[in-house]
């Protein structure tokens, strides 16, 4: 099996610096795309590949780039922005990617810049991801040392600058919007479409904003061909995909693994299936944000359609575990408690419903809770759904409880009913 | 138009708006909070939720925001889906999880737009049982109290204050649902429209600090149709009083005048009329020898007889009127000492100006601008003036027009709708269209500015005379001498004038060079050559200044000579305070010469204590009349209520002593002579409906249906119901009685409708959301344009000006609170208002040898001023400036030449210890 995204990968040392990187075959794409290729025949690659976004939305990047302004009249700067504040509880894949070869992501966001033109990048990035920082920076300075940056890169005609910003980033700069205001030193709130970001994002110029795992996928597109991609996966879109699995099975983790494997695979092969003594319950397929799936789900595929046609969605791809030992209610009462603290506070749906529910969640929890209480809980599923919203923040935060509330009804009434939590 | 379907009913709508503002217009009722008609959508509250239908086969439906959504032709809706009408209480539900339920002592209860929309939902009872959150409020300064706690976070404050006003010290911190609307720290709020956060708060979190101190419900006031008299614009507005006292101002929407906002001046600027200082009946002087006079308090009829005797017994009177006076009052005392011996009241200096903008106006082909207007330009040239403090809505206006070009540009690239504040936000980011600034000092709208140029006078108007040549170089003249800077700057402003669709040029009497304005108005008509639709905006100090430049009448200096010159020994002179106007000792030579002096005026001042007889007459809250602002607008104002004691209006008191039969019985009568003896009046006749007009047969009630204490109120006097007075000018009627309904729109005397207690129920008022009110814009223009585009420019430039060694240029400063006479006798603004000193730039302050806060002796015109040196930013090199109109300082012409020297001892003195 190929694993192209973490194949320089060396558990326990540091990663591959930008002449070791070289040596393996790295910035051979920037070199060919750029000598070889217009930046519509790479976007025409990338469409071909069927690479889908690896932020959680899985739009085609390919489309997205061709959405961008080109030719003299589009409006410059154009900029390039990757999502790397990557804030999704039990999400960790873009942190495994960027400290395991930082090289691969800065020549990633290279050729993304150049098929789309931008002038300057950034990599916004969380935080709390340190070490991801230092090894991003070197990484950054050797590739401007080597002329990967900075003007004509390799020697050709395009130039681009690329920032590393580190964010005091929150939940909801996941929103592109709402990162591009954040960068730009102002409340990050997502903002209104139309302009769509292609056309009008940071500082109103033309502006994409790519994942981090995106972009580790270029590099490997150009050097082998969109038919080598798309022959990676098992499923309908292209490519491997960073799997996570965290909650109490054997070996939590991440692995790059085809796109398509199933949850079942990833579970009992990769995780090496749960504790012993405890059992499978539910798992959360892509992060907080995404519907819980139960037992008859196992054998789902995990791609973006498979995965939605089960009643969930991929997400980011990295699943959370429940097990029978956990009480779901205080799992979902966490999740919201984290949602509403995250809430931009910009609708008021979201900014005063999320603490209501999680306030409900505390109070079922410690066996306050009154069966008038799940009215007004799964009334929220609805009240907090796209469109009422203005964003998607507040409808991902109801996913899981959402599903809670139909998979685990027993157990929110058993709270109810004995006026405590069975599990405590 | 588009054709949209309410359940399933067609209606007509206009294009390019969304669902709320063409629902709004057809007259449904759709409760919103974030949305405000001037601020637009940004789709924060999700309140004004409706279900849209794909097509009619669709039953399902999606619920959406209409604020955000197109009325696109074909769009399908419901405003009463089940489903939209629970999602909407459900947004009730989750604001008033904190709001607190102390609406019995809110001063916002009664007039509360969360109340109505909370009403009008249909959420009721609490499912919540956590605590409420609280948060510590700030001290906002004199003119708003804050009350966090009933925060629903409709974000409109920081939109307003923001986004739409351009200050800096108002926002929002904090995230989630612990969000927090203030200053970084206590303080006065420092933009002069933070009044306005009273009506655009949706709730109870900033209201108006000065009718706290004398609170009264909106149900209890008494109310009127005015218009402000703090400057010359003109703003239209509503003031409120109970038991005699004035009780707050709110805004009055008129689409080409002020349209939803007015500035703090003008909203907090009342409270003279509750002043001590009031004359309330008729005072005669009573000489007590050794130059010591009192005054004895007379009867009206007393006063009438006496006024008689004098006038009878004088052997040549001189009328001085009053550009802060109406039109009717001044026409009285005209007509009283004939046309040849009224005065405007106006010095000779800033006659001329007036005059100058008069002329301008009249005689040339461009369009004097409404505020409207302003707003809607392009691209702006401003001349001398400073807005921000002569005329502080035009600013607010200016701050609009910038945005103009970029939403053009904006709305063609990205095809959004520019209803859609964030969208028009984000794509213009801080794109602004040219908004040039020539002016001696800073500004406050420097900061939207393309271009800001520090000049003096002087050079100004060689700026402008180069701009006119620029545009139209065969019929301008060429300016010699200019610096390349100012003529690449020249060069550049003619080219965004020229480019644009609706340029304007601003200028008006605020440096007080009659140059300036001259150069301003070369530039409009240099575009009107070239075909362009230019506007001129000219500003005048004074709400009714060209209105009694009208009129006609000699200046004020010209009244003095033919007191000195012995033609007159008798002067009546109508609320005016001379010795604002002119030198103090010339005013007091006049005085004291004069054998009989009369004087009409509110408030007790220098005049009135040199005066034999006085007379007290109503301020505009009591009395009724014509004003004319900047634009050439006349504007009615009327009686809000009835003065105490024998205040009367100017024209009542002259017409009543006329020494003959009564002209005239009622203001209608006034103006009807008015009208017929200059005939540029007659519009007048039809700025609002007469006193006989009725509804139904009945007038319209100043007071509202719920008004209390009709029977009550005054039962310490007589426990026995008064009869309300008669009102016998208007179709208003001091009662609770008479028609409820909407009257015309020249007589709303407040905002009130079924279900909508607040200010938005003025959207029932308006023909169309934003558009002008059901039964058209009250007031009419009294001046046109001509229609001849060829007109001749002044051909001669003015050529460079030397410093004359050891002088410096002294120009006025004008300060939005202090500079103007009555506003500044309100505690708030009083509060606000610098003490007087000497305007120094820094570099100036250095070559002078002086620091912040020295004493300086100042020389200028004559007058001998000992002042304390202040550095002030962005003044013009060789320039120092001098804050006029602040009580108690001596008027001096301005710009002149004058000297500074440090005075002694300043700076030298240490202290021991």
């Amino acid at each position: 099996m190929e694993r192209p995204l973490t194949r320089n990968f060396r558990p326990g040392q540091e990663p591959l610096d930008l002449e070791e990187y070289e040596k393996v075959g790295g910035y051979e794409a920037v070199r060919k795309a750029l000598k070889g290729m217009s930046p519509a025949e790479l976007i025409e690659l990338v469409k071909e590949s069927c690479l889908r976004g690896r932020g959680g939305a899985g739009f085609p990047t390919g489309r997205k780039w061709e959405s961008v302004p080109a030719g003299q009249e589009a409006p410059r700067p154009k900029y390039f922005i990757v999502d790397a504040d990557e804030m999704e509880p039990g999400t960790f894949k873009d942190r495994f990617l960027m400290e395991g070869d930082p090289n691969q992501l800065v020549e990633g966001i290279i050729l993304g810049a150049y098929a789309v033109q931008a002038d300057i990048a950034f990599i916004f990035l969380r935080r709390e991801y340190t070490l991801v920082a230092k090894r991003l920076r070197k990484a950054i300075a050797q590739a401007y040392e080597h002329r990967y940056l900075g003007k004509n890169v390799a020697g050709s005609d395009f130039s681009l600058e690329l920032h590393l910003h580190v964010s005091a980033g929150r939940y909801i700069c996941g929103e592109g919007s709402a990162l591009v205001r954040a960068l730009q030193g102002q409340r990050a709130i997502p903002g209104t479409r139309p302009p769509q970001q292609t056309e009008s994002g940071l500082w109103g110029k033309p502006t994409v904003i790519n994942n981090a795992e995106t972009l580790c996928n270029i590099p490997h597109i150009v050097n082998h061909g969109a038919e080598w991609y798309r022959g990676l996966s098992v499923g309908e879109d292209g490519g491997t995909k960073i799997y996570g699995v965290s909650g109490k099975v054997k070996k939590p983790g991440a692995w790059e693994l085809p796109m398509g494997t199933t949850l079942r695979e990833l579970l009992e092969e990769h995780a090496g299936g749960m504790r012993d003594g405890l059992r499978f319950k539910g798992a959360l397929p892509g992060g907080a944000s995404t519907d819980f799936l139960v037992e008859e789900h196992l054998d789902t595929a995990m791609d973006f359609d498979s995965v939605q046609k089960a009643g969930s969605r991929l997400g980011t791809g990295t699943a959370i575990v429940l097990d029978d030992r956990t009480c779901p209610v205080g799992l979902v009462h966490n999740l919201e408690r984290f949602f509403a603290r995250e809430s931009c506070g910009w609708c008021t749906p979201c900014r005063e419903g999320l603490p209501w529910i999680a306030e409900i969640l505390g109070d079922i929890e410690e066996g306050k809770g009154s069966p008038e209480d799940l009215e007004i809980l799964e009334s929220h599923t609805s009240l907090l759904w796209f469109g009422r919203t203005f964003c998607a923040l507040a409808p991902g935060a109801m996913e899981p409880l959402k599903s809670a509330l139909k998979f685990f009804r027993d157990d929110f009434e058993a709270h109810l009913r004995e006026k405590r939590c069975p599990w405590r | 138009m588009a054709t949209i379907y309410i359940e399933n009913v067609p209606y007509e709508v206009k294009d390019g708006q969304n669902l709320l503002t063409a629902c709004l217009s057809l007259g449904f009722n759709i409760p919103y909070f974030c949305w405000h008609p001037a601020l637009h959508s940004v789709g924060s509250c999700r309140l004004c939720a409706v279900k849209v239908f794909r097509d009619a086969k669709d039953t399902r439906g999606h619920i959406m925001m209409s604020c955000m959504t197109p009325a696109s032709d074909g769009t399908r809706l419901s405003v009463d889906d089940p489903e939209v009408k629970e999602f909407r209480a459900a947004v009730l539900e989750w604001l008033m999880i904190n709001h607190p339920h102390d609406c019995p002592v809110c001063d916002e209860g009664g007039e509360c737009h969360l109340q109505d929309m909370t009403v009008m939902t249909g959420h009721n009872y609490r499912r919540t049982r956590s605590r409420k959150r609280t948060f510590r409020n700030q001290n906002l300064g004199p003119f708003i109290n804050h009350e966090m706690n009933r925060c629903i976070q409709c974000y409109r404050c920081v939109r307003f204050y923001r986004d739409h006003a351009g200050g800096r010290d108002l926002n929002v911190f904090g995230i989630h649902d612990r969000l927090y609307f203030g200053r970084f720290d206590d303080g006065a709020l420092e933009s002069p429209f933070s009044g306005n956060l009273v009506e655009v708060c949706p709730t109870g979190v900033f209201t108006d600090k000065t009718l706290r101190r004398h609170y009264t419900r909106k149900w209890d006031l008494q109310t009127a149709p005015s218009v402000c008299v703090h400057c010359g614009l003109g703003c239209n507005t509503i003031p409120g009083e109970r038991y005699g006292m004035l009780r707050r101002i709110l805004n009055r929407y008129h689409e080409d005048v002020n349209g939803y906002f007015i500035c703090d001046r003008g909203r907090f600027g009342y409270e003279f009329v509750n002043a001590d200082k009031r004359v309330k009946s008729p005072l005669i002087r009573r000489e007590e020898g050794q130059g010591i006079a009192s005054f004895d308090a007379i009867t009206a009829e007393d006063a009438l007889d006496r006024l008689q005797v004098v006038l009878n017994g004088a052997s040549g009177i001189i009328g001085i009127g009053s550009p802060r006076a109406s039109l009717e009052s001044n026409f009285a005392l005209a007509r009283l000492v004939g046309p040849e011996r009224f005065s405007s009241g106006i010095a000779a200096k800033e006659h001329d100006l007036v005059a100058t903008i008069l002329s301008i106006l009249r005689n040339g082909p461009a369009r004097s601008a409404s505020l409207h207007d302003v707003e809607r330009s392009d691209a702006v040239l401003v001349l001398g003036e400073d807005v921000s403090n002569t005329a502080p809505r035009m600013a607010l206006s200016l701050r609009g027009s910038v945005l103009v070009q970029p939403m053009k540009a904006a709305a063609e690239r990205l095809k959004i709708p520019l209803w859609s504040a964030g969208s028009v936000k984000q794509a213009c980011q801080d794109d602004k269209g040219p908004l040039f600034v020539a002016t001696p000092g800073a500004t406050g709208i420097d900061d939207v500015a393309a271009v800001t140029l520090r000049l003096s006078p002087d050079d100004i108007t060689r700026l402008g005379f180069a701009v006119a040549a620029a545009l139209d170089p065969s019929a301008a003249p060429a300016v010699g001498d200019l610096s390349e800077d100012l003529k690449a700057a020249a060069a550049g402003i003619a080219e965004a004038l020229q480019s644009a669709d609706r340029p304007l040029v601003v200028s008006g009497t605020g440096c007080g060079s009659k140059k300036v304005i001259e150069a301003a108005g070369n530039v409009a008509w240099a575009l009107c050559r070239r075909k362009k639709d230019a506007a001129i905006s000219l500003v005048v100090p004074e709400c009714n200044s060209l209105g009694v430049a009208l009129m006609g009448g000699a200046s004020l200096e010209e009244a003095f000579k033919q007191v000195q010159s012995g033609k007159a020994d008798t002067v009546v002179i109508m609320e005016n305070d001379l010795y604002r106007r002119a030198a103090s000792s010339t005013v007091t030579e006049l005085l004291e010469k004069a054998r009989t002096v009369v004087v009409l005026d509110h408030l007790a001042n220098r005049c009135t204590e040199k005066a034999d007889l006085v007379l007290p007459v109503g301020t505009f809250a009591e009395t009724d009349g014509t004003l004319v602002n900047a634009e050439g607008r006349a504007q009615r104002f009327y009686r809000v209520f009835v003065g105490t004691g024998d205040m009367r209006a100017g024209w009542q008191w002259l017409d009543s002593s006329a020494g003959r039969e009564k002209a005239w019985e009622t203001l209608d009568e006034v103006d009807a002579a008015l009208a017929s003896a200059i005939p540029i009046f007659e519009p007048i006749l039809h700025i609002a409906p007469p006193a006989g007009f009725r509804v139904q047969g009945l007038k319209i009630p100043r007071e509202a249906h719920r008004y209390s204490g009709r029977t009550a109120m005054k039962a310490n006097i007589n426990v026995h119901e008064q009869a309300p007075p008669v009102d016998q000018d208007s179709a208003l009627a001091f009662s609770m009685e008479g028609y409820q309904g909407q009257p015309p729109s020249a007589l709303v005397p407040r905002y009130w409708a079924p279900g909508w207690n607040s200010v938005q129920s003025l959207n029932k008022f308006q023909g169309e959301v934003g558009g002008s009110l059901r039964g058209g814009n009250p007031g009419r223009r009294l001046i046109e344009p001509s229609g001849n585009s060829d007109i001749e420019l002044l051909r001669e430039a003015p050529e460079a000006v030397e410093r004359p060694k050891g002088r410096w240029q002294i120009v006025p400063l004008h300060h939005v609170f202090g500079s103007e006479e009555l506003s500044v006798l309100s505690p708030g603004v009083n509060e606000l208002a610098p003490t007087p000193y000497l305007g120094v730039a820094e570099e100036t302050a250095i070559s002078l040898g002086i620091g912040e806060g020295d004493s300086v002796t100042l020389t200028v015109g004559g007058v001998v001023y000992s002042l304390k040196a202040k550095i002030v930013e962005g003044l013009a090199p060789g320039i120092l400036g001098l804050p006029v109109g602040l009580p108690g300082t001596e008027k001096c012409d301005l710009p002149a030449w004058g000297e500074v020297t440090k005075a002694k001892g300043t700076g030298k003195v240490s202290i021991d210890g």
